[in-house]
């Protein structure tokens, strides 16, 4: 074996040891929520849940950008997809959230949908395509906010008036406090995200930490740094402690990537946003500035956003709450799969009920 | 050297009179000279050793037409001696069809012809019969290509699902992922620069030294579209049996693993044009990885898992590298590029 992986090993072993020890003192079930989708993923694809606590249970939160995407905005998208002078510029999870009418990629077919995979691409799009509007499907958190305010002020300086965004940009703070502001939450701490962190700073989450008295560990992707992460809000909650901490130093900073910062505030302002399962949520969500508004699709197309219906039986917004396990849910894995999805928490890669149907074992057992 | 005065494929090179007649005569038939095909009759009259024989076919409408590693000429040839090969044969003969939009290069398709050529030869396969179809712009991508096969059935190997029991080993020859994500990466629309390079390969000569020298092969399949998970489902759902693999013991190169990290794939879904998987018995496991890793498409060879008594319902499950497990599902079948 080489060195490296005995090293890896050897410190996953140590913290597991220690977050066994942790949580048999506390004696009570523990529930961490990860808010990011990339976590999520790396802790099903690594098979992290197989070797944690018993009484420690993990719960995916709001961090998959196009799970957290309300309904309302969902069907905005398809209808604008319906008009012959827009092209719609996509990151690919989009695509197959299903909205009242189909879905993007049934739209996909008359060739005003195309996928990219940065800002970008849909700023050149629009170059390419003079004779059409090309909206780009801004969503995401902070780690993509400030390549969309780029692209916006590139727009501006050439005076590409063709390009617009309909920004679905989201904080993820406020939805950290709306969850812990709920009646039902049983969030004990919160495993923080490591992208976002690089850029606002895990000094952004010590708020959570003071108003709420709740653990927040910033970790990176790697299995032995999540585990590392989730042993540190172990011992902190068996300590009977609540502590700002990030393990991820290598690219976290406490004050964050301070021109990214400036760039989306230069570029967005934070106004309150729907959130699916969360509600409307105060200052959550980015607006262009009224500088930059003739590239804002809600302005150019006078379009109000307004909250849409789950559709329904779905119960995505319970899952992103941490409220019930995709299993808990009707649809999950008979009337709603990743062929034939219901609610966008099992389209995207990052999403709870994907994760759960594509890696979980206790589900696919019992059937 | 073109022999055509047109730079383009026309409608009429389709059409059953000169033009088709000066497409088979300059482009194709020198490409691959045998007299089974010079005669250019209606069916080709082969002379084979055996009755027992294996015939399989598939299409290929790979995008870019031009990939590092190779192209749907060498693909067309490779796909189909390989499906011949995993099958216990030995590939003898080829039937090559082109589908061919109206504008495409002469070119281009002069370019693909002498790579097919070169498969061929390299596979030790006869191209003996073919057909050309032209269609109008837009009604097809450029050129799409079927090949059909017929290989001769090694005496003695018979191969199936049914063979397969629990204690087996699985074996793969070499590193996974290699040409899914070169095809991805090479995509225009996706505008990712790689050194990725396809594995596609001809895997008859290893898999026929496999078979002729070693006698505890049950089953063998290449896996291509779907990679590896689907092809470990495959077998899950035909056997009823489960199947464990071990994350450490698969090989992948840093540089796959890396774009398929970056994207968002999982490798093990990730299709493969020169790979095979065989199920053998634990006995000969070690000789064929030894025979494997003596030829230069199996000198990354492992033993990746084995199979294993089922406990509620067939499943494919993996070792992570920390010790954890988790399943490894049959794929949905279109993998999209993630947000972040």
């Amino acid at each position: 074996m080489k060195q490296n992986t005995r090293n890896m090993l050897d410190r996953i072993y140590k913290a597991q040891n220690l977050m066994d020890a942790a949580c048999e003192a506390l004696g009570r079930q523990i529930n961490i929520m990860e808010v990011c989708g990339t976590h999520t993923v790396s802790i099903f694809r690594n098979g992290i849940r197989s070797i944690l606590p018993k009484n420690l249970k993990l719960l995916s939160g709001p961090g998959c950008p196009v799970c957290v995407t309300d309904q309302g905005y969902i069907d905005t998208v398809l209808q604008l997809a319906d008009r012959d002078d827009c092209l719609i510029a996509t990151y690919g999870d989009m695509i197959r959230v299903p909205g009242k009418d189909r879905s993007l990629e049934t739209k996909q077919a008359k060739a005003n949908v195309k996928v990219v995979l940065s800002s970008e691409d849909a700023l050149q799009l629009a170059k390419d395509n003079t004779e059409k509007i090309v909206v780009f499907v801004a969503v995401g958190f902070e780690t993509t906010a400030p390549a969309t305010a780029v692209v916006v002020r590139e727009a501006a300086a050439g005076s590409i008036d063709n390009f617009c965004i309909l920004s679905g940009h989201k904080l993820v703070v406020p939805a950290m406090r709306a969850l812990l502001s709920g009646k039902n939450h049983n969030i004990n701490a919160f495993l923080c995200p490591g992208h976002v962190s690089v850029i606002i700073g895990y000094g952004a989450f010590a708020e959570i930490v003071e108003d709420f008295g709740r653990p927040c560990v910033v970790a990176g992707f790697e299995p032995v740094q999540i585990i590392e992460g989730l042993c540190e809000i172990c011992r902190q909650l068996s300590a009977g402690k609540a502590k700002l901490k990030s393990i991820y130093s290598a690219v976290v900073t406490e004050k964050g990537n301070t021109a990214a910062q400036q760039t989306i505030d230069e570029c967005f302002e934070p106004v309150d946003g729907y959130w699916r399962g969360l509600g409307k949520i105060e200052k959550s969500t980015l607006k262009l500035r009224d500088k930059y508004s003739r590239f804002d699709a809600f302005e150019r197309f006078n379009i109000t956003e307004t909250p849409g219906e789950e559709r329904k039986g779905c119960r995505c917004g319970e899952v992103l709450c941490g409220l019930i396990e995709p299993p808990e849910c009707g649809l999950f894995g008979q009337n709603c799969t990743p062929q034939e999805p219901v609610g966008p928490c099992m389209v995207s890669s990052e999403g709870a009920c994907a994760a759960w149907f594509k890696y979980g074992q206790e589900k696919r057992r019992k059937r | 050297m073109r022999a055509s005065k047109h730079d383009k494929i026309l409608l009429a090179h389709g059409g059953g009179g000169q033009l088709m007649d000066e497409l088979i005569r300059h482009h194709i038939l020198p490409s691959f000279k045998n007299d089974t095909l010079a005669e250019l009759g209606d069916s080709a009259k082969l002379n084979v050793e055996s009755s027992s024989l294996c015939f399989t076919t598939d299409s290929y409408v790979v995008k870019p037409l031009f990939f590092n590693g190779g192209d749907i000429g060498k693909l067309a040839v490779y796909g189909t001696v390989n499906d011949l090969a995993v099958a216990g044969s030995k590939p003898v003969a080829l039937a090559l069809s082109l589908i061919i939009e109206d504008g495409f290069e002469f070119e281009l398709l002069d370019k693909i012809l002498a790579n097919i050529s070169k498969a061929a030869r390299q596979s030790n396969v006869d191209i003996v019969t073919g057909d050309t179809k032209t269609v109008e712009a837009g009604a097809a991508d450029k050129v799409f290509i079927n090949t059909a096969g017929i290989g001769v059935r090694l005496a003695g190997v018979n191969l199936g699902f049914q063979k397969i029991t629990v204690g087996d080993t699985i074996i793969i020859n070499g590193t996974i992922g290699d040409h899914g994500m070169t095809i991805i990466s090479q995509r225009e629309d996706m505008k990712f620069q790689s050194q990725l390079k396809s594995d596609c390969a001809a895997l008859a000569a290893l898999i026929c030294e496999l078979l002729e020298k070693t006698s505890g092969i049950r089953f063998m399949r290449d896996p291509t579209r779907g990679g590896l998970a689907a092809t470990l489902n495959e077998i899950t759902r035909s056997t009823g049996l489960s199947i464990e693999i071990h994350e450490t013991a698969i090989p992948v190169k840093p540089a796959v693993q890396a774009a398929a990290d970056m994207l968002g794939f999982d490798i093990l879904t990730i299709a493969n044009e020169g790979k095979f998987i065989a199920i053998v018995s634990p006995e000969s496991a070690d000789d064929c990885l030894n025979i494997c890793r003596n030829h230069p498409l199996g000198k990354d060879a492992m033993i990746i898992g084995e199979v294993v008594q089922t406990r509620d319902v067939p499943l494919v499950e993996i070792e992570t590298r920390i010790g954890g497990k988790r399943i490894v599902q049959m794929p949905y079948g279109r993998e999209l590029p993630r947000i972040c």
